[in-house]
């Protein structure tokens, strides 16, 4: 059956006589005003499930998980004019709370301090992909915007009836609708008073345009700001549900490792405490954390590990070799002829970059609580895909997904690391031996071992430029690490672009900003040894080759602000650039590098321009770019795991080094805002332009071009 | 069962009955409640666990709690007094220092203890201080702004 006609209003009773049950949807509708009270609510139903979205979490995509043709939003004012609204989508720190609630309350035209967002339940919320991909702020925000512009004229209409008057003659402003002609008016808390309307809507674009938001585009601080500063904020490690019990799980010593045999009769004999053995899962739950510990710590367990060929020691050549000889197609784009245009070229390179397998890190290791009742199961969890978890939830325990329901607290961060359903499936379990919730918290070592990483890999590239310094040819092999900004943004007739896929011999997964910090990592640093090549000004080199002018306004934008170029005043000083577009971000970032007598490299000063179309919050944007390069320094200069013998050798955080004060250099922030373009994500992009332009400093105070991620001291030694 | 132990946290006296090695990170989020101390590595590193000992800041998960016992120990939740925020914490909110926030308790308790030392501390001074807290976002330039907020904010309030 079609759903309700555009427009037509319905009692929410009638929906029942409709008979369609409603996929990935576990609230009845009969039941919402009984959740939310009385008031007027609009849904947004999915015109089409978009086409092409791939899903680049590190499980890949599912079919089950393209976007259904139902509801994608909603929202509900009610009788005392608080707006709730609904999304899928989870805050792990990029602000979103934030910065959705004021895409609402401007669309509504309602103070942004009623506007309440309930957020990452899969009870109550529409179905969602998940967070990730910097999708939330071009299509999250304009789809609440929507339902925010139709309800708006839904309480207009209320007014007009009730005054008899056409809807187009009032206006609505701060939460009321005001009648000119009279200048009598009635709150929307008035408005919605006693009512049960709801609206279902197809998508549409949003209806304001940037150049006249009032909330929106407003640096407005973080949402319950007041309870992260006082400790009181929970996330999902602080909840302790009434008789919870704490989870342990026992970890073999080895990737790939099997159970050979357990003797689990001492912890067996524990007071308070469950042992479970599924296959080679081993787990116990006990009353405290350090009976869990000690429970474990008794356990006698046999494995036998299989032998691992690849370490971090030969992790590069081990890539090349295992690589697939040719990509699909999808993983390809060629144009005009490398070897001719390597024949025309004036000067030609050639070099291999390489990039290390990096650990998320987030200072909230992943956790999850896990309750059963009557067969079903409640699990809180801190992840970026709900919804994904639920339906691992499923599949692991053979459960319908309406008797599952996941909740996500606004989360220690993620940076795309928290994907994934582990802890959940095994909160999940020991719960449901123990008959009483469970948490399982993992220990910072479980974190950086048995989560999963950013891909290593191999960068190969061949080049020809002609002697006025025109591209002529690029040819650019990306073994492992992805595909995510692969494409080049100069301008090059000649071109090969190719991701060839590997087995990975470690667990490897989505990272803030993909493999786009890789991908410019290689071409940014290719870039630079062009343009000395050619002996041009890195700067006029890009310039030289590149007609996308919203990329040529970064570069020029951060030149600007940095002072490029920049006269040497002290001895180890150097100065580099990198830049690119990615999910419709356009970056460019400048540093200033120092590189001492001892060989350690210190970056004084980072200016990066960033552009993602209007801008939603200024403030939280600055916050993010800023903080994307503080992150960004540990990729480029400190981070690697080392591995060995199916082993992470340096799980901890004494042994892998994040950023930390005594890295941080001046960091300027410099925005473009363009109201004329709609607004693209800005959580990842602006990572990616740091790492090249610290190599190409380095090489301009050293003339030793660095050519490893991360660029460690010893590398100039050598 | 280990014997029983006396706690000062926050003012309160708690009296404690686990084994003396069990730290004081799992006594104040386990036992006590006190959840706005957050494990973040369990080796020191990051800070996320930072409480008051003393005036002191130290790390709540490399403290065995026998050797905390009759000792005053102030968290993130003994900040607030009558519903008033530290400055520090007022500071936080205004210079917007935090993205996730889970690292806001622990640098927060940093902050107080570095504050209880030196009024005014430089912003080198902040930044050593602060160097054993790790904000994964790296919402660093606005931890150490929030910093001297408050530095001036509690000069300003004794005068």
């Amino acid at each position: 059956m079609k759903p309700a006609t555009k427009g037509v209003l319905v009692e929410p009773e009638r929906y029942e006589l409709r008979g369609q049950p409603i996929h990935h949807f576990s609230i009845a509708r009969r039941d919402f005003f009984k959740v939310l009270g009385a008031g007027i609510a609009v849904f947004t139903v999915a015109s089409e499930a978009p086409a092409g979205m791939p899903q680049e979490s590190g499980r890949g995509r599912r079919a089950e998980e393209e976007l259904p043709k139902d509801i994608t939003s909603w929202l509900h004012v009610g009788e005392d004019g608080v707006v709730t609204t609904f999304t899928g989508k989870v805050e792990i720190g990029q602000n979103i709370r934030t910065s959705l609630a004021q895409s609402v309350a401007d669309e509504l035209r309602v103070p942004f301090e009623s506007v309440r967002m309930v957020m990452g339940d899969t009870a109550l919320t529409p179905f969602d992909m998940g967070t990730f991909g910097s999708r939330t702020t071009p299509t999250m925000a304009p789809q609440l915007r929507h339902v925010a512009s139709v309800a708006r004229d839904l309480l207009v209409e209320q007014a007009a009836k009730e005054w008899n008057v056409p809807a187009e003659k009032l206006v609505a402003a701060n939460a009321k609708v005001t009648d000119p002609a009279s200048g009598r008016s009635l709150a929307y808390a008035e408005l919605a008073k006693g009512k049960t309307l709801a609206q279902e809507i197809p998508e549409a674009d949003p209806v304001t345009p940037p150049s006249e938001w009032t909330v929106a585009g407003k640096p407005i601080p973080k949402v319950n700001a007041r309870d992260f500063v006082t400790g009181r904020h929970q996330y999902t490690p602080d909840l302790r549900p009434a008789g919870v019990l704490h989870g342990k799980v026992l970890r073999p010593p080895a990737f790939h490792a099997t159970l050979v045999s357990l003797d689990a009769s001492a912890a067996e004999q524990m007071p308070g405490v469950v042992v479970v053995r599924d296959g080679d899962f081993v787990a116990v739950a006990g009353r405290s954390e350090r009976e869990a510990e000690k429970a474990a710590a008794s356990l006698k367990a046999e494995w036998k590990s299989p032998e691992a060929r690849a370490s971090s020691r030969n992790i590069y050549s081990y890539l090349k070799e295992k690589a697939e000889s040719r990509g699909n197609g999808r993983d390809r784009e060629t144009a005009g002829s490398i070897e001719e245009g390597l024949q025309a070229a004036a000067r030609r390179l050639e070099a291999t970059y390489t990039v290390a397998y990096i650990a998320h890190t987030p200072l909230e290791p992943r956790a999850a609580v896990a309750e059963w009742n009557d067969g079903k199961l409640t699990v809180w969890t801190g992840t970026q895909r709900p919804f994904g978890v639920r339906e691992e939830l499923a599949d692991a325990f053979q459960l319908p997904q309406d008797r599952i329901r996941v909740i996500v607290p606004d989360t220690g961060s993620a940076y795309g690391g928290k994907h994934t359903a582990d802890a959940a499936l095994e909160a999940a379990r020991l719960a449901r031996a123990a008959k009483r919730p469970v948490k399982v918290a993992w220990t910072r070592e479980e974190e950086m071992t048995w989560a999963y990483f950013r891909p290593a890999g191999v960068i190969d590239i061949r080049s020809g430029i002609t002697a006025d310094g025109k591209l002529k040819a690029w040819e650019f092999h990306n073994y492992n690490s992805g595909s995510s900004g692969i494409g080049t943004p100069y301008d090059v007739a000649n071109r090969h672009i190719e991701f060839h896929s590997v087995d990975s011999p470690l667990r490897q997964g989505s990272y803030r900003g993909l493999a786009a910090t890789a991908n410019h990592f290689a071409r940014e640093s290719h870039m630079d040894e062009l343009a000395h090549a050619a002996g041009l000004d890195p700067l006029e080199f890009r310039l030289k080759n590149l007609s996308d002018a919203r990329l040529r306004a970064v570069f020029e934008a951060a030149a600007k602000s940095f002072g490029w170029p920049r006269k040497k005043t002290e001895a180890g000083q150097g100065c580099g650039m990198g830049g690119g577009v990615e999910k419709k971000g356009y970056v460019a970032t400048f540093a200033e590098v120092r590189v001492e007598s001892t060989k350690a490299i210190r970056v004084k000063k980072v200016v990066c321009a960033f552009e993602c179309g209007a801008i939603v919050n200024p403030d939280g944007l600055r916050n993010q770019v800023s903080g994307a390069n503080v992150m960004g320094l540990g990729g480029a200069l400190f981070e690697a795991i080392e591995f060995a013998d199916g082993k992470i050798l340096n799980p901890h955080l004494a042994k892998y080094r994040v950023p930390r004060f005594r890295d941080l250099p001046e960091i300027e922030v410099v925005l473009l805002d363009r109201k004329d373009i709609p607004s693209a994500g800005a959580g990842e992009t602006p990572l990616i332009g740091l790492a090249p332009a610290i190599g190409n400093a380095v090489f301009d105070a050293t003339g030793k071009r660095l050519r490893s991620l991360p660029m460690l001291p010893a590398l100039l030694q050598a | 069962m280990g014997k029983s132990l006396e706690l000062t946290v926050n003012g309160k006296r708690h009296s404690i009955t686990s084994d003396g090695d069990v730290t004081l990170l799992q006594v104040l989020r386990d036992e006590l409640g006190l959840t706005g101390t957050k494990y973040g590595c369990g080796e020191g590193q990051c800070g996320a666990c930072t409480v008051l000992l003393g005036g002191m800041a130290r790390r709540a998960c490399q403290l065995p709690v026998s050797t905390v016992a009759g000792q005053s120990i102030t968290t993130i939740e003994g900040l607030e007094r009558d519903g008033k925020l530290h400055p520090l914490q007022h500071a936080f909110i205004e210079a917007g220092a935090f993205q996730c926030a889970y690292c806001t308790p622990g640098m927060i308790m940093s902050g107080v203890a570095l504050l209880g030392q030196k009024a005014r501390p430089s912003r080198e001074e902040i930044a050593h201080a602060l160097d054993g807290n790790i904000c994964r976002c790296g919402t660093y330039p606005r931890i150490l702004e929030a910093v001297e907020r408050a530095s001036a904010s509690m000069a300003g309030g004794a005068r």
